[in-house]
C-alpha cells in the first residue's frame, strides 16, 4: 500500500469517527405519507358548491373491474355528475388518482392506475371540462383504502378518485 | 456508523500468503461441488475458531469464524459441523493440520484462520482452506487487511474464496442489497430506501419517510441507485449517490409520470417507463446528455424493462396480447418477440448476470410465483408459490434470487426471501421490520 492510500485511509477513518452510530441519519422524521384525500375544510355538505357536497352527493370515486380501466355504466354516470359539478364550479381544479388492488405486480399496477385515472380524465373532458383543470396521478397498489385480502376490499381499491382543489382554475 | 464506512472498504485488500508457505502443495483436489445440477446433500465443513493473535482481536476472531460458517451454511450447499464435535482445536495458524482428527468427524473441508491487529489498528485476517480427505490445502492462503468496522466484509471475502474454490463459481457474500423498508398500517405505509449487507447486517437508510419510494436498482458499479419517488406528488425517477445520499430527479419530460428505472450495463443509460395520457411506454435516457429516446409506441402497457448483461437487448412486460406477458426487443427498440407462453400472467422480468436466464413473477390461479426461464422462453421453472411473491433480483453470480413475499390480510406485511435457482433453500432474509423490492449489488471490489 502506498503512502498516499494510507493517508486517504486515515482521512476516511476520521470521517467515520465523526459520524453517529445510528443507522438513521434522518432522525425519526415526520411524514405526510397519507397521500390522497384530505378530510379537513370540506365545507357544508348541503352547499352544492362545497367539497363535502362533491364527495358525498356527487361522488368522488368510480370503481373498476379486475385489470380493467373502462368506466362501467355506473362509473360513467358518476363522472358525468362530476363534470356537471366542475362546470358549475369553475374555481376548482382536480387531480384524478388511479389505484389498483394488491393482486398485481407493483409497476404493472402503476401503469394500470395511470390508465384508470386517464379514463376518468378523458370522460370529464368529453363532458366539457377544460383539460387544463385536470391532472392525473397513479398510486398503483401503494394506497389501498381497504386492507383485507378479499374481493370485498379489492373492489373498493380498484378505483379512481377525483380530488378537488380550489383556486388554481381559470 | 455511516455509509462513509464503505468508502474505507476500498482499502480492504487481499494478498497471497506467499511469505507463509504451507507444507504440502496446493492442488485442485477432488473436493468439488458441481452446483449446476443442484446439490441434494450439503458438503460438511468445519471452521476452526480463528486464532486471535492480539489481545484486541479475540472478539473479531470469534465473530469472523461465525459469519463464515453462517455464509456457507446459508447457501444450502454446505453443512457446518458444530464446534462441539471437534476433536482437535487449531491454536496456531501455522501448525500442521491434524487431518485424521477432521476426517474422523467427516469434515470434507476445513477452514482455518487468524486475526491480528496491525500497528495502525487495522485488522489482519488470514485464512487457509484444506481438502481434508486429500490431506492438502485447496488454493493458497490469503490475507485481508481492513478497518475493524469492516470485519464482516473480511468474513464475507473469506467465504467468497471458499465458495469459489469449492464450487468453481464466483461467490456473492461480499455484496449489498438496496430495498424499501416499510412501516405503518397497510393503507398508510411509510416507505424508505435502505441498504444493507446481503445477509441483512449493517442496515442504513438512504431516504426519509416523507415520500413513497419504490423499486430501487443498483448501478453496475454499486455506487448509485435508481428509484421512483413521489417527492413531487407524482411518481418520478431519481438517482441517488449511495455514499453521499445526494439525490437528483432525472431529466425527463415535465408533467409526465415516470417509473421502473434500471441502468444499462454501461451505467450511463437508464431505461424506464413513462405514462402519458394513460399510456405507458418504455424510454431510455442518457445520463450525460439528458437526451431521452422512446423505444416502444403501443397503446398497451410496456414496463419493467431489464437489460441483457451485454447491453444488446431489453426484456420487458407488456399486455399488448391482452394480458401481462414477457417480450425481448433490441436495446435501441424494434420489433419485440414474445417469450412467455404458459398459463397465467408474467411480469417483472430480470435478466440474469450470466445472461442465460430471465427471472420473473408469474400470477396463475390466484397464486404468485417467482420463476426462471431461458431467454427464449423455454425451460420455464417455478421456484416459489405464495399469496404474493414478486420482484426477483439476482445474486451477482446468478445462483440465488431474492424477492418480496407479502402475507395476506389487514395485518399483511412484506418480507424479503431468497431461493436458490434450483428451487431449494428458501430462506427469509433477516431484517428489522418489513421490507420489499430488494435489488442485489454487484460483488464489491
Amino acid at each position: 500500500m502506498t503512502l498516499t492510500r494510507y493517508a486517504l485511509l486515515l482521512t476516511a477513518v476520521a470521517v467515520l469517527g465523526a459520524c453517529s452510530t445510528s443507522a438513521d441519519r434522518f432522525g425519526t422524521g415526520t411524514t405526510d405519507a397519507a397521500a390522497g384525500i384530505g378530510t379537513s375544510g370540506l365545507g357544508d355538505p348541503s352547499d352544492p358548491t362545497s367539497l363535502a357536497y362533491f364527495q358525498q352527493t356527487v361522488g368522488d370515486r368510480v370503481l373498476f373491474v379486475v385489470d380493467q380501466s373502462t368506466l362501467t355504466p355506473a362509473g360513467q354516470s358518476t363522472v358525468a355528475q362530476q363534470a356537471a359539478f366542475l362546470t358549475s364550479n369553475p374555481e376548482y381544479t382536480a387531480i384524478i388518482e388511479g389505484h389498483a388492488d394488491e393482486r398485481g405486480t407493483r409497476e404493472y399496477n402503476l401503469a394500470l392506475g395511470a390508465r384508470r385515472a386517464s379514463a376518468v380524465q378523458d370522460f370529464l373532458v368529453t363532458q366539457g371540462v377544460a383539460p387544463n383543470r385536470l391532472q392525473t396521478v397513479t398510486y398503483g397498489k401503494e394506497r389501498p383504502l381497504e386492507v383485507c385480502s378479499d374481493e370485498a376490499c379489492y373492489s373498493q381499491n380498484r378505483r379512481a378518485v377525483t380530488v378537488l382543489a380550489a383556486g388554481l382554475g381559470s | 456508523m455511516s455509509i462513509a464506512r464503505y468508502l474505507t472498504a476500498l482499502y480492504l485488500m487481499a494478498v497471497g500468503l506467499a511469505f507463509l508457505p504451507y507444507p504440502g502443495h496446493a492442488q485442485q483436489g477432488p473436493l468439488r461441488i458441481e452446483i449446476t445440477e443442484g446439490v441434494i446433500e450439503p458438503l460438511p465443513f468445519a471452521v476452526s475458531s480463528f486464532v486471535s493473535e492480539a489481545p484486541g482481536a479475540t472478539t473479531f476472531a470469534d465473530s469472523i469464524s461465525q459469519v463464515i460458517g453462517q455464509n456457507l451454511s446459508g447457501t444450502g450447499l454446505f453443512r457446518e459441523i458444530p464446534r462441539g464435535a471437534f476433536i482437535s482445536q487449531v491454536t496456531n495458524f501455522d501448525s500442521p493440520v491434524q487431518y485424521a482428527d477432521w476426517k474422523a468427524i467427516n469434515a470434507q473441508a476445513l477452514i482455518t484462520g487468524s486475526v491480528n491487529v496491525a500497528s495502525d489498528g487495522r485488522l489482519i485476517v488470514k485464512f487457509r482452506l484444506f481438502d481434508v480427505f486429500s490431506e492438502a490445502p485447496l488454493g493458497e492462503g490469503l490475507q485481508f487487511v481492513g478497518d475493524t468496522e469492516d470485519w464482516r466484509r473480511m468474513a464475507h471475502k473469506v467465504s467468497d474464496q471458499v465458495y469459489s474454490r469449492i464450487t468453481g463459481e464466483a461467490g456473492y457474500f461480499d455484496s449489498r442489497i438496496v430495498f424499501v423498508s416499510e412501516t405503518g398500517p397497510k393503507n398508510a405505509r411509510e416507505k424508505r430506501l435502505a441498504v444493507m449487507d446481503y445477509d441483512g447486517a449493517n442496515l442504513q437508510f438512504l431516504t426519509d419517510a416523507s415520500a413513497i419510494v419504490l423499486a430501487p436498482r443498483f448501478s453496475p458499479q454499486g455506487d448509485r441507485v435508481l428509484y421512483t419517488s413521489y417527492e413531487t406528488g407524482f411518481p418520478q425517477i431519481y438517482e441517488l449517490n449511495v455514499a453521499s445520499v445526494q439525490r437528483r430527479q432525472l431529466n425527463v419530460p415535465a408533467e409526465a409520470m415516470t417509473f421502473a428505472p434500471r441502468y444499462a450495463p454501461n451505467g450511463q443509460t437508464v431505461v424506464f417507463s413513462l405514462a402519458q395520457r394513460g399510456n405507458t411506454d418504455i424510454y431510455t435516457l442518457d445520463l450525460s446528455s439528458g437526451q431521452s429516446q422512446r423505444l416502444t409506441s403501443a397503446p398497451s402497457i410496456e414496463t419493467a424493462p431489464s437489460f441483457s448483461p451485454d447491453g444488446s437487448q431489453i426484456v420487458f412486460e407488456s399486455d399488448r396480447s391482452g394480458s401481462q406477458q414477457l417480450y425481448v426487443m433490441p436495446a435501441r427498440g424494434g420489433e419485440p418477440r414474445r417469450i412467455s407462453f404458459g398459463p397465467g400472467r408474467y411480469g417483472t422480468p430480470v435478466w440474469s448476470p450470466r445472461g442465460d436466464l430471465v427471472a420473473f413473477t408469474k400470477q396463475n390461479e390466484g397464486r404468485f410465483h417467482i420463476g426462471v426461464m431461458r431467454t427464449d422462453g423455454s425451460e420455464e421453472r417455478l421456484l416459489t408459490a405464495s399469496f404474493l411473491d414478486e420482484g426477483p433480483t439476482w445474486s451477482p453470480n446468478g445462483r440465488v434470487i431474492m424477492f418480496t413475499r407479502e402475507t395476506a390480510g389487514a395485518t399483511g406485511r412484506p418480507a424479503l426471501f431468497s431461493v436458490d435457482i434450483s428451487g431449494r433453500n428458501l430462506r427469509r432474509v433477516p431484517i428489522d421490520g418489513a421490507g420489499s423490492d430488494p435489488a442485489w449489488s454487484p460483488l464489491l471490489q
